[in-house]
């Protein structure tokens, strides 16, 4: 896998992404020293959620289906890191990830399997059902999962116990330590989902989500393409809630509710969902926003519903699509003045 | 033995009889032109054939094997492809990936998802020669959705073509291209077909396509064969004039 | 046993409700093709325009019976809204990928909400002196509120009255014939955007109508509409989205499992709810009387 990651491809335009991603990963890694610690902490989940929306793009970006139920799996990658405390007591953030991602895996599955059976509006409806299935059961069996109040769950230790955060000082500097922690998962994360959509894997997907009739044409078993990649997908979104809860510190049945889902769609839609890197762009740049719009007043849906349909009516490919659309035009127009 | 052949294939759609207990049989090596009005049957029997539909009643053998009941997947395993009227392509995809996921998918490494598919050679090598051969290598990067008609029309063959079928059906491929098009088309179909050996049967309404590539010309009307022979044949007969011009024919 | 009768006419008090809901999101669907997210925060807006038009009503001395016509205001001035949304938001997306109309009412959903936020503030706003608009009446030893049964008329009423616009009036076959086939209405001379309009009107209408009619007997709260959309979607999956009868059929259905879900099992109630729906779909892919 090392060495198809380090071919390099054929034309000086396809090393645009890899070289964008090497600046944008050196960019990354500098920028903690220039800001403060809340602004880390911000970046760090704007890097949590750019794996969710990467995860939730594998299904409507590659495969066309879109999803109203991704929180279903954020949630339950939260939920699992709390069960995994309360129960087993366990602190350390490899194990949380060890063990919640196959029971992500595991439930994804299943739903997958139920709502591949459908596309279109009904896939999206079953979606979103299946999700307040799970967000039902977190508000009704509050005496496992702490109901409204939700689960807290404490700084975790990284490196398999080497680093905690006990102590004075220690909140400092678990948000940093934390935001490289999250920064290399990201990094793998991204890594891998580049790896599946470029993979022959990946071109079927695509060529499901352009022409399924031709697809099954060409012998291609549609449906169980569909639920794997509906496997992967939420999978990808449960790393994101695993990753979200010890920075968080708390679990709620909000993060199941399906508002959330919207979210997730708006924020992948912002950065644009026929581009691998939209989904990154739109995590961490609605992460920013919706921050800042929390912050700045009491109607901040209000503020962010806005802004979703202007941007809808204005930049239809998203802000990554958009700026890809304006580097072409300079680039004809740099062409055509020669 | 012949590679095709249907048995009282029969195929009724409320009141229209699409096909008629129709005994269908391909040779090896020919090109082979399915020819008649709108209607008479051309496309459901190519659609039974390659199971986009199910028949009604009789029996499709293909190298005197029974298919059936082969889902759509089993009969391309077996050696048969078809291209499509309205053209059929992932938009979305560069025409090279067009080509490239055919060959993955004959190939079964569709499956595969830790390595890069740039970095398969063996597919990578036979998808630009099937590019070349068909003429559309300079446009392997562009998404399919960017080509002009006839070039997708090219690509729809050449995709369908890179599954090396045995026995490849051809709906229209000259269909919505002006006819200085038709002939380059029919050009590079027909030679790509011959050289790999693929027998060919193709559905076409332009009749001088139809008379000069053809080698055998079966006629088809209200769901039932009326003139199956090679083009001088054919030619001759009056019943098919007078279908095709609609001139009364000879009692 | 009068136990019995009132479970019932809570259910059917309920299931009204909920066909209100779910029938005026099925006709959006059915006509434009458009799923609505923001039509349970439409339902919520007729829900607080009833409560806040019931209060300044009793302010202004209005005698309790006259309250009731409340109801129909509260639905007309939802519809209202629905004919100001309907050019300026949704008119600009019919041409682009569904994906996109879905984000745009989810868009829609927010403002809403922050709207009601804004406009009538955080606490829940009341109307059940519209409760005492009705007499009670006795089932067995028990006492029932006349207004529920009141309800459960209007439900009926409505279901049967939109019955015969969408069968038996012209236009309806208007609606009929731009839903089956868009373009091809076009062509021939009708004027789909006009028809879009009205039929989008008409879903507000029956989303602020429900809102209306149950805001006597539950109060208008934040988030209400989000809620309600849920509910309404779990209806069109069991009984089809395009579907009067599914819409029907799925309310009462919906209705009745939420009911005994209550008696007997209130810790998974919604969760038997969204299980049904998967087990419909898994057996009705598209729902009892779909026809998407």
């Amino acid at each position: 896998m090392k060495a198809a990651v380090i071919a390099l491809p054929r034309s000086p335009a396809r090393l645009w992404p890899y070289v964008g991603g090497a600046v944008g990963l050196v960019v990354l890694a500098a920028i903690p020293e220039f800001l403060g610690l809340y602004q880390t902490q911000l970046l760090t989940y704007g890097l949590i959620m750019a794996i969710a929306a990467l995860g939730f793009n594998l299904l409507l970006g590659y495969t066309g289906l879109l999803s109203f139920g991704h929180s279903a799996y954020f949630g339950l990658g939260a939920y699992t890191v709390a069960f995994l405390l309360q129960w087993l007591g366990i602190h350390s953030m490899e194990l949380y990830i060890l063990l919640g991602l196959p029971v992500a895996a595991i439930v994804s599955a299943l739903f997958g399997f139920i709502c591949v059976r459908h596309t279109r509006i009904f896939f999206g409806i079953l979606t979103l059902a299946l999700s307040q299935v799970l967000y039902s059961l977190a508000l009704k069996f509050f005496w496992v999962t702490g109901g409204t109040d939700g689960l807290r769950v404490p700084r975790p230790t990284l490196l398999l116990g080497i680093i905690d955060f006990a102590g004075s000082g220690g909140f400092p500097r678990f948000i940093r330590s934390y935001y490289y922690y999250v920064l290399g998962v990201f990094v793998l994360s991204a890594a891998i989902m580049w790896v599946i959509v470029h993979s022959p894997f990946g071109k079927a997907l695509q060529a499901i989500r352009d022409n399924e009739t031709r697809a099954r044409f060409l012998g291609l078993r549609v449906r169980r393409f569909r639920w794997a990649a509906f496997l992967l997908s939420g999978t990808f979104t449960a790393l994101a809630g695993i990753l979200w809860v010890p920075l968080n510190g708390l679990t709620t049945p909000d993060v199941l509710y399906w508002p959330f889902s919207g979210e997730i769609v708006f924020m992948t839609l912002l950065g644009g969902f026929r581009n691998f890197f939209g989904p990154i762009v739109g995590g961490i740049v609605f992460t920013f926003l919706k921050t800042y719009a929390v912050a700045s007043t009491e109607y901040w849906q209000l503020l962010l519903g806005t802004v979703l349909v202007v941007l809808i009516l204005l930049l239809p490919t998203g802000v990554v699509g958009a700026l890809s659309q304006l580097a072409k035009r300079l680039r004809t127009t740099r062409e055509g003045a020669r | 033995m012949s590679l095709l052949r249907t048995v009282e294939l029969r195929k009724r759609f409320g009141a229209l009889n699409a096909c008629d207990g129709v005994n269908f049989a391909v040779e090896k090596g020919e090109f082979l032109s399915l020819v008649g009005s709108n209607g008479a049957g051309k496309t459901t029997l190519v659609n039974l054939i390659t199971a986009h539909l199910e028949p009604d009643s009789g029996r499709i053998l293909f190298e005197d094997r029974d298919i059936t009941s082969m889902t759509v997947a089993a009969r391309i395993k077996a050696g048969i492809a078809r291209s499509f009227q309205l053209v059929n392509l992932f938009d979305g995809l560069s025409v090279f990936d067009n080509v490239a996921l055919s060959i993955f998918a004959r190939e079964g490494k569709t499956a595969k998802i830790t390595t890069l598919a740039a970095n398969d050679g063996d597919v990578d090598r036979e998808a630009r020669d099937v590019l070349a051969e068909f003429g559309i290598a300079a446009k392997s990067e562009l998404p399919a959705g960017e080509l002009a008609q006839g070039e997708r029309k090219l690509l729809d063959v050449a995709v369908a073509y890179a599954l090396r079928p045995k026995l490849l059906f051809l709906d229209e491929p000259t269909s919505g291209v002006s006819s200085a098009e038709k002939a380059q088309i029919m050009d590079t179909v027909s030679s790509v077909v011959r050289s790999g050996a693929v027998t060919a049967v193709v559905i076409e309404h332009d009749m001088d396509v139809v008379f000069r590539y053809s080698d055998r010309i079966v006629m088809m009307h209200e769901g039932a064969f009326l003139a199956d022979g090679p083009p001088d044949a054919i030619r001759a007969n009056e019943t098919v004039a007078s279908i095709l011009l609609g001139t009364p024919s000879p009692a | 046993m009068s136990i019995l009768a009132v479970q019932v006419l809570n259910s059917l008090f309920y299931a009204s409700v909920l066909f209100l809901i779910a029938a005026g999101l099925s006709l959006i669907f059915g006509v434009m093709r458009i799923v609505n997210l923001a039509h349970g925060s439409l339902f919520a807006i007729g829900a607080y325009i009833g409560a806040w038009l019931v209060g300044r009503a009793i302010g202004l001395g209005v005698p309790v019976t006259w309250l009731l016509l409340v109801i129909p205001i509260a639905a007309l001035a939802v519809a209202l809204v629905g004919i100001v949304i309907e050019p300026l938001l949704l008119r600009p997306f019919y041409r682009r990928a569904e994906e996109y109309q879905l984000l745009v009412t989810f868009g829609l959903l927010l403002i809403l909400e922050d709207l009601m936020r804004l406009v009538w503030g955080a606490l829940p706003l009341t109307a059940d002196t519209v409760m005492d608009t009705m007499p009670v009446v006795h089932i067995g030893a028990l006492v029932y509120p006349g207004y529920n049964i009141l309800v459960i008329g209007i439900g009926i009423a409505a279901a049967i009255l939109l019955w015969v616009v969408i069968y038996g009036t012209k236009f309806g076959v208007l609606l009929r014939a731009t839903s089956q086939d868009r373009r091809m209405a076009a062509a021939l001379g009708l004027n789909v955007g006009l028809v879009y309009v009205a039929a989008f009107a008409i879903g507000c209408f029956m989303a602020g109508l429900g809102g209306a009619i149950v805001v006597p007997s539950h109060a208008a709260v934040l988030g209400m509409g989000v809620e309600a959309l849920v509910l309404a979607f779990v209806v069109v999956v069991v009984g089809g989205l395009g579907s009067l009868k599914g819409a029907l059929v799925g309310a009462l259905i919906v209705s009745f499992v939420r009911t005994a879900g209550i008696q007997f099992f209130p810790e998974v109630e919604l969760a038997v709810l969204y299980l049904i729906a998967a087990v419909v779909l898994i057996a009705r892919p598209t729902g009892l009387f779909g026809t998407a």
